[in-house]
């Protein structure tokens, strides 16, 4: 058994489980709840062991270190990191529909990493600029931001789609009848989008001081570090739009699904389609 | 800051509608210089864009538009925003910090949002002041109380400081640039006329070479350094895939002509010497090389620079010998052909790769040679007398985005009051965030009273 197969597993796990709390959406029924929650939770527990042991199999092939390093590593670890968020997000607040919102963002991102095409699955060697003890810091940091915001957007998708059935006057029993209630979603997104922003700040200081350790200068205004900071003055937008002048609602999510799509321009677009010093994923 | 002295320019700083338009105008124009490749020379934007737009580019500083004069226009209106506004705040949050909360009409604490009545049955008036007391003290809440129509108030508070947290993230924001403007090599050049005081530069230096200046990114004109560094070795580590493992060099710091530091830098482990930081950035490979020679009868030795391709005499060692061929991938030579006499019988001739030691058989008794490729480090110098600054603001973002998101200002009263020869003790509580926390807080508050009281 290697790390690939077991990510393999994870990825049929997600998929399994995504599926499952669709149908709790649909049926309501509570067992189908608890199937789904345990799948989450075997197919996280798997894949933490095929990080574990991705780690092992780069010592043994003399290169050591820890995987976070390139493009499929880092999508490894967005899901890794968004399962774990959500899986201590619904024991707090003890809520399973909002897995049907967040679980496929885990299962997309890793499916990705597996069958996208020029995504090298291969441990690479480190170039000497990434051989730091901040590459952890910095990658780990940044990528708990980022699986908060991607929960977020999918608690601002959820909202919407609440408000538009309650716009229409559904009946309860329709598929939004078991989504939770507004005022609930609402504070919940917002609560999400202050935790993520608090480690996006982290991600974007470790990037600084690490940049300055190798390179001395903590800002370059590489478009990877300027797409941070607009991710950040979104959310920080966001945050003083609710605290001083009241935004709500409909707004929030809004704001949550567009700050989301900053951050993913932030970690794929800016890799993609313009240079800089993060070109881990344009190889 | 009183109402009187409120004018037009005061009151549109200290609006968050302004931080919002900023912080949305920062971001969108923030996009232009990741789309437009930044600090090219003119010619790059004439050939992408076209002349016009070229120059309506340059006319808007589009090129360098981090450093443009409307976007450090932003970041200064962004700044006095964040002065005006917190200005304008903190009074009202000192207010809300140090108010005598024992002044609360008891009445009140009927409206607030958590509220518990425990009746005391059987108990003195004085002898309910003085469990309610315990009540607080045993839970770890400094209670203070006063007299008042009808009862007695109490009241306890946690987190009052929190109220700050939100202004230390902004003021963490203004020491960040306060930080970035001191480092400014700019900044250094043009308004403090010291381009010492702060730069960023680079040099190459050849191993073997010294240098006690740089060369400055900005301009190019040598900035002296004040001390001597000079580079002692470089070398290359390679994985076995062919990447590149390791860049290192040797750097010996010399100040007033004694050595005073030596150190192996690479990528990631600069060196700093009195302020200034050398990165170890680049290298240089040349086609020369530094030889070793050991004559082994006579023990006589000889280490050199030669260049390629050319004969060297060693009288002392009584030889001749040159590198006369070379095999290499991009200027890096992997092999050399090694011509060497002793001046007795036919010259010897062979390939090696460099830093590896030949043993070479002559006529007049062995020669130890061994070459390595003349390499120079790139370095990347810098002195930055702000960073201090910037990491402290660091710091404090992270500590005031802590207490400003997930630490609240927690207030509990307590009334205790006699109606109708009953004694009762109404406790009630509000916070200002995370309402939902306080009230899993008070609840447990509530719970322990009870245990205590029955």
């Amino acid at each position: 058994m290697n790390s690939s197969q077991l990510f393999g597993i994870a990825t049929l796990a997600y998929l399994l489980s995504s599926a499952l709390y669709t149908a709790l959406l649909i049926f309501k029924n509570k067992k189908i709840g608890y199937y789904a929650i345990t799948v989450t939770i075997l197919g996280f527990l798997i894949q933490t062991a095929a990080l574990g042991l991705r780690w092992y199999e780069s010592y043994q092939q003399g290169i050591g270190h820890a995987p976070l390093t390139n493009m499929y590593e880092s999508l490894v670890f967005f899901s890794w990191a968004t399962i774990l968020f959500y899986i201590i997000l619904e024991f707090k607040v003890k809520n399973r529909v909002i897995g049907a919102f967040v679980v496929p963002i885990a299962f997309v991102a890793m499916a990705y990493a597996s069958l996208a095409k020029g995504m090298s699955q291969q441990i690479e060697p480190l170039n000497p600029a990434l051989q730091s003890n901040w590459l952890i810091a910095h990658v780990i940091t940044c990528f708990i931001g980022y699986s908060a915001f991607a929960v977020a957007a999918g608690l601002g998708v959820m909202y919407l789609l609440k408000k538009s059935a309650i716009n229409k006057n559904l009946p309860p029993d329709t598929l939004t009848g078991s989504l939770p209630d507004l005022l609930f979603i609402d504070h919940l997104t917002h609560r999400t989008i202050v935790f993520g922003f608090l480690w996006l700040s982290a991600g974007i200081i470790s990037g600084a001081v690490w940049a300055n350790e190798a390179w001395g200068t903590y800002w370059s205004w590489d478009p990877k570090e300027t797409w941070s900071i607009i991710t950040w003055f979104i959310y920080a937008s966001t945050l003083h739009a609710r605290f001083t002048r009241g935004w709500r609602g409909s707004r929030i999510a809004w704001l949550a699904i567009i700050g989301f799509l900053a951050v993913f321009f932030t970690y794929f677009g800016v890799n993609y389609l313009l240079s800089g010093l993060h070109s881990y994923g344009s190889q | 800051m009183s109402t009187q002295n409120k004018n037009a320019f005061w009151s549109l700083f200290s609006s968050v509608k302004l931080a919002l338009f900023l912080l949305f105008t920062l971001a969108t124009t923030s996009i232009i210089g990741t789309i437009v490749p930044q600090n090219n020379p003119p010619e790059f934007y004439i050939k992408l864009y076209g002349a016009n737009l070229a120059r309506f580019m340059q006319t808007l500083g589009v090129p360098d538009m981090y450093n443009s004069w409307w976007f450090i226009g932003l970041l200064i209106l962004f700044s006095l925003n964040l002065i005006v506004c917190s200005l304008e705040r903190i009074p009202n949050v000192w207010r809300l910090v140090t108010q005598d909360n024992l002044k609360t009409n008891p009445d009140k604490l009927e409206k607030m949002g958590q509220r518990e009545i425990i009746p005391l049955p059987g108990t003195s008036m004085g002898e309910a002041v003085a469990k309610t007391t315990s009540y607080f003290a045993r839970q770890g809440w400094k209670v203070a109380k006063r007299d008042k129509d009808g009862g007695t108030l109490f009241f306890a508070q946690k987190g009052a400081w929190t109220r700050f947290g939100v202004y230390l993230v902004h003021s963490s924001i203004l020491i960040i640039l306060a930080g970035a403007i001191i480092g400014s090599p700019t900044v250094a050049r043009k308004f403090f006329r010291a381009p010492n005081f702060a730069f960023k530069g680079s040099v190459m230096l050849p191993e073997g070479r010294a240098t006690n200046f740089i060369y400055s990114s900005q301009n190019g004109r040598e900035i002296p350094l004040g001390f001597t560094v000079r580079c002692d070795h470089f070398d290359i580590e390679y994985y076995s895939n062919g990447m590149p493992k390791d860049y290192r060099a040797k750097l010996t710091v010399l100040d007033h002509g004694k050595v005073v530091l030596q150190r192996d830098i690479e990528v990631n482990k600069p060196l700093r010497y009195k302020g200034i930081t050398f990165y170890q950035a680049s290298y240089q490979p040349y086609p020369s090389f530094i030889v070793q020679l050991t004559n082994k009868k006579t023990g006589v030795e000889k280490k050199d620079i030669i260049p390629a391709r050319e004969q060297i005499v060693w009288k002392k060692g009584g030889a001749r010998f040159g590198i006369i061929n070379m095999q290499t991938r991009g200027q890096i030579v992997e092999r050399i052909k090694v011509w060497f006499t002793d001046n007795q019988g036919e010259p010897s001739e062979f390939w090696i790769e460099p830093n590896r030691e030949a043993v070479i058989k002559r006529p007049s008794g062995e020669f130890l040679f061994k070459a390595k490729q003349l390499y120079a480090t790139g370095l990347q110098v810098s002195k930055d007398p702000g960073v201090w600054l910037v990491y402290l603001g660091c710091a404090l973002m992270l500590v005031g985005l802590t207490v400003a998101f997930f630490m609240s200002h927690r207030k509990i009263w307590a009334f205790v009051s006699e109606k109708e020869g009953q004694i009762t003790v109404l406790f009630a509580g509000s916070a200002n965030k995370n309402k939902l926390g306080f009230e899993k807080t008070f609840t447990a508050f509530i719970d322990k009273i009870k245990g205590f009281a029955s």
